[in-house]
């Protein structure tokens, strides 16, 4: 009995124990061991940081060369005081790390194509995806040219070393609780992960292409009528370098192919499925005004980059001080240095350059073992790069991918992402070129002048980026539209191109001198906003065309009429919600609706747009309207071309269809290219808008017709867990606004600096300094941000260590 | 009801200390020890380390949550669809150590019980 007793409780034990220490899968979710993970001493509960925690320290590293101290500010923003710089960058890893360690592993996992080994096989054509595209390949390249120069192998070095001594104090209990939660370990830093952090930037930001969908669209509608669906520019152009500028014959020339006609633009091929892109909206603005239009007479600088709004936030705010340096800005949490920001002598930011630096080729190989394809009239031997992709719960995969002279085959009979086509696709993109992009902001950071920040931003290769700079001292504003551009032919890469010869390559680079720029204008300000970066009519080399107009346009606007301006009206002009493309398209609506054939509900929500004054601010209900009324509209008009094919294809952009419509109420574009003739621009708009009212009616039943419900912006935590996210923010703009957050994405870190003699900025971004979904710093700045409200940047001086803004301070040594 | 309580206290104490050093089951052991320590009957010795578990790890959840003003405790609650509320989350926590320890001081009293016969 006592046997069958003591049997049975053991039996539970261990039962208990079993079931408690192991994952458990429900459906498609995973429990973490709850033993562990429940424990108050080592699981979540340990995350839990108390509201009034201290985070004074003194620590010993043996990597460090002297002595330096970080002192900690109300927002949890440190000022790192060090003694030379290489020990400012061991520090700014161990803050990184202690600060945003799971973050930064993760991007670095998303990067390399390693998120199965998270979360198992649902993620493996994602991985592959990465793999394929050379994530891990490119970033190998990045990391040889950075440890080839010794400034940046010195920076990376005690970067890796400070991430490394965080990650080697960390006790179980004291692990982020993401690793917690998905149950795994941090591994090593090393310089390989920074590289491919930078390579996850290129992909977001050089990583946009429709190759595909416009080879079927071309396809379907011949070249004439792709060139009206999706226009390279719009009349409303005003580009970053404006209008009317001359520039000097090209130092390079690019011919097309003479088979151009037969084999590339006049091929009717075809592409079964599209390839895997980053967010279309990323792009950002950037200015820059002199001081004959300040109230100071000094320049002020503004930059806000516009991304996916994650938590935790791809920024961290910090000023890094040694001596020979003294940067105040955001930092990336994976790499070294100040990213955007000010020194004491000038500031600077920048946009996305939108250039397309990747394009497909399609091959023809010998067999479907892939060792040969046909090259300039001879089969040539295939290189192949094996990937091990670690899946949890199952073996790994090793997938296997052929290189060519243009770069790695993408997709292939073997993989397609559950994609169905035959077809080789190699892809040539610039990201795999080697370059050493740090050194651009490790010389940022250290700029002393104009033409110290030419010297630094030649450094920039992929992604391209407007770089806009001011200085204190002389007064210098600049924009230069830079990266390494290839020179390409008129169509060249915007459809696959025939893999089989050279005669499709990339004939060059465009020369860095080439590249638009402006120094002090005239009209005394610089600004992008990711338009076209000259007048094509005029700019010697092709650049394609897939730049939003509308922002360039409005901020121009404002500030050519802005004088006596102050940092205050800057911050107004960034959180701006005037919507310019609604400006232009509301007088259609207005003009063309047939009012007749509107119902009681029609006619309701005719009156809102009616007497809408074009602001999407939180409360407009006009704005819902209008986006409804835009959306139906469009769908509309393309529906019917769209459809004519089953093959995948872009939607046109939305400036596309607003210009030529205003050129043309005929709509004779439409019709050219199938559109039934007797529909008219009224039957159209009419026959939308009610479509549009039975939706605009739903969205008021559920009280959600004001803007800012409508659109129901959010900030996402990177795991897509809703409890680490901030839902619901009032906050008001949209994709054609200065103030450009949509539900996902948006300005994700706002700056103004005025470049007085003791500088003056201000910045906030949608996040917290603090990673830990368990402290007040996690989300701490979100609010202000949705609101508007900036905080001042203090860059603080050695010689302030007592003032009462400090909180904390961590004493380093060795 | 002395050794009730000793036995309870221990249980916490030394399941405290190891938690500080070992992984999350030695509170298991911590709890087979002391009712091997201090035998009493197999129920008064499974209440002891189901009360001396329940106890320390809901005392210590409530006072972590109390210092990080329930921030993170929501959070959790939302994600195991605990209806957002902390409390609900402490008591789980006190209740899943409570079994553990109760069940291993079960065991570890009858194995004084089988060395006894």
């Amino acid at each position: 009995m006592r046997i069958l007793s003591f049997s049975v409780s053991l039996l539970i034990t261990v039962f208990l124990l079993f079931s408690l220490n192991r994952e458990w899968h429900i459906g498609d979710k995973t429990l973490p061991p709850i033993g562990s993970f429940m424990s108050p001493q080592q699981g979540f509960w340990q995350n839990a940081e108390p509201v009034d925690a201290n985070f004074n320290e003194n620590l010993k590293f043996p990597g460090l060369s002297g002595k330096a101290n970080v002192y900690f500010d109300e927002r949890m923003v440190p000022h790192v005081f060090a003694s030379n710089e290489n020990d400012a960058y061991f520090i700014q890893g161990y803050l990184h790390a202690k600060f945003r360690l799971w973050q930064m592993e993760f991007e670095v996992y998303a990067a390399a194509g390693r998120i199965s080994e998270l979360i198992g096989p649902k993620a493996i054509n994602y991985d592959r995806d990465r793999r394929r595209l050379g994530m891990v390949y490119a970033a190998e390249i990045a990391e040889k040219e950075m440890e080839k120069n010794e400034t940046t192998k010195a920076q990376c070095d005690s970067y890796t070393a400070g991430v490394n001594s965080y990650i080697a104090s960390l006790k179980e209990s004291e692990l982020p609780v993401e690793y917690k939660l998905l149950n795994y370990k941090p591994e090593k830093w090393t310089n390989l992960k920074t590289a491919l952090f930078l390579k996850y930037m290129s992909f977001e930001l050089a990583g946009y292409e429709q190759d595909f969908e416009h080879t079927n669209a071309k396809t379907a509608f011949g070249l004439l009528d792709f060139a009206k669906i999706y226009p390279l520019a719009q009349d409303s152009l005003d580009p970053i370098v404006p209008k009317g500028t001359v520039y000097p014959k090209p130092a390079l020339t690019v011919t097309a192919p003479a088979s151009e006609d037969s084999l590339y633009l006049g091929m009717k091929d075809s592409v079964h499925f599209v390839s895997d892109k980053p967010h279309p909206e990323n792009g950002s603005n950037n200015w820059a005004v002199s001081g004959k239009k300040t109230k100071s007479g000094k320049p002020i600088l503004c930059n806000d980059p516009h991304l996916g709004l994650n938590l935790p936030s791809l920024w961290y705010e910090m000023q890094l001080s040694a001596p020979g340096l003294n940067a105040y800005g955001v930092s990336f949490p994976a790499a070294p240095g100040i990213i955007i920001g000010f020194n004491d002598s000038c500031a600077f930011g920048v946009t996305n350059s939108e250039r397309d630096v990747r394009d497909y080729y399609k091959m023809k190989f010998r067999d479907e073992s892939m060792k040969e394809y046909w090259f300039n009239g001879e089969w040539k031997q295939t290189e192949f790069r094996y990937e091990h992709i670690g899946v949890k719960g199952q073996a790994e995969i090793i997938d296997t991918v052929a290189y060519t002279v243009f770069g790695p085959v993408m997709y292939d009979k073997k993989y397609n992402a559950g994609r169905t086509d035959g077809g080789y696709y190699a892809v040539r993109w610039k990201a795999h070129d080697p370059s050493n992009e740090l050194m651009a902001f490790n010389g940022l950071d250290h700029a002393k002048n104009y033409e110290d920040y030419l010297e630094a931003i030649k450094w920039m290769h992929t992604p391209g980026q407007n770089f806009v700079f001011a200085s204190k001292n002389s007064g210098d504003i600049a924009i230069w539209a830079q990266g390494e551009f290839p020179a390409k032919w008129k169509w060249q890469g915007d459809f696959v191109m025939p893999g089989i010869d050279s005669s499709y390559m990339w004939q060059g680079n465009i020369p860095q001198n080439e590249n638009p720029h402006q120094i002090n204008p005239e009209r005394g300000f610089v600004s992008s906003a990711n338009q076209l970066p000259a007048d094509p009519a005029a700019y010697p080399y092709y650049l394609g065309g897939s730049y939003p107009p509308y922002r360039g346009l409005i901020i121009n606007r404002y500030l050519s009429h802005m004088n006596d301006i102050t940092p205050e009206d800057m911050m107004k002009l960034q959180t701006e919600n005037y919507n310019v493309f609604a400006e232009m398209a509301v007088p259609l609506f207005l003009k063309y609706m047939n009012l007749d054939s509107l119902s009681e509900q029609g006619k309701k929500y005719f009156d809102i747009l009616k007497s809408w004054d074009f602001r999407n601010d939180v409360q407009e209900k006009g704005a819902t309207v209008f986006a409804l009324a835009w959306q139906y509209f469009a769908n509309q008009c393309w529906h019917e071309d769209l459809s004519k094919s089953k093959l995948p294809m872009a939607n046109p952009v939305a400036s596309a269809l607003l210009e030529a419509v205003i050129n043309d109420s005929s709509l004779k574009f439409l019709h050219d290219i199938g559109t039934p003739e007797k529909e008219t621009l009224q039957d159209l708009l009419s026959g939308s808008f009610k479509k549009a009212s039975d939706t605009l009616q739903k969205i008021e039943d559920q009280g959600r017709l004001e803007w800012g419900k409508y659109k129901d912006t959010k900030v996402t935590h990177l795991a897509k867990l809703d409890a680490f996210s901030r839902l619901h923010l009032p906050i008001g703009g949209g994709t054609h606004c200065i103030n450009a957050a949509t539900s996902d994405h948006g300005p994700s870190w706002r700056m103004v600096v005025s470049l007085t003699d003791s500088t003056q900025a201000y910045g906030v971004y949608p996040g917290g300094q603090s990673g830990n979904p368990g402290s007040i710093y996690y989300d701490s700045f979100v609010d202000s941000w949705a609101i508007g409200k900036y905080y001042l940047l203090w860059m603080m001086k050695g010689t302030e260590s007592g003032d009462s803004r400090i909180k904390f301070k961590m004493e380093f040594g060795n | 009801m002395i050794k009730f309580v000793s036995a309870l206290l221990l249980t916490s104490l030394l399941s405290f200390a190891a938690g500080l050093y070992l992984p999350w089951w030695s509170i298991a052991i911590a709890a087979i020890l002391v009712s091997v320590i201090i035998p009493m009957a197999p129920w008064k010795s499974f209440l002891s380390g189901f009360l001396g578990l329940f106890l320390l790890w809901g005392i210590l959840a409530f006072w972590i949550d109390a210092k990080n003003n329930s921030i993170l405790s929501q959070k959790m609650a939302q994600i195991f669809q605990l209806g957002n509320s902390s409390m609900l989350l402490i008591l789980i926590t006190a209740l899943i150590g409570a079994l553990v320890a109760g069940f291993a001081a079960l065991t570890g009293s009858y194995i004084k019980l089988l060395k006894r016969s």
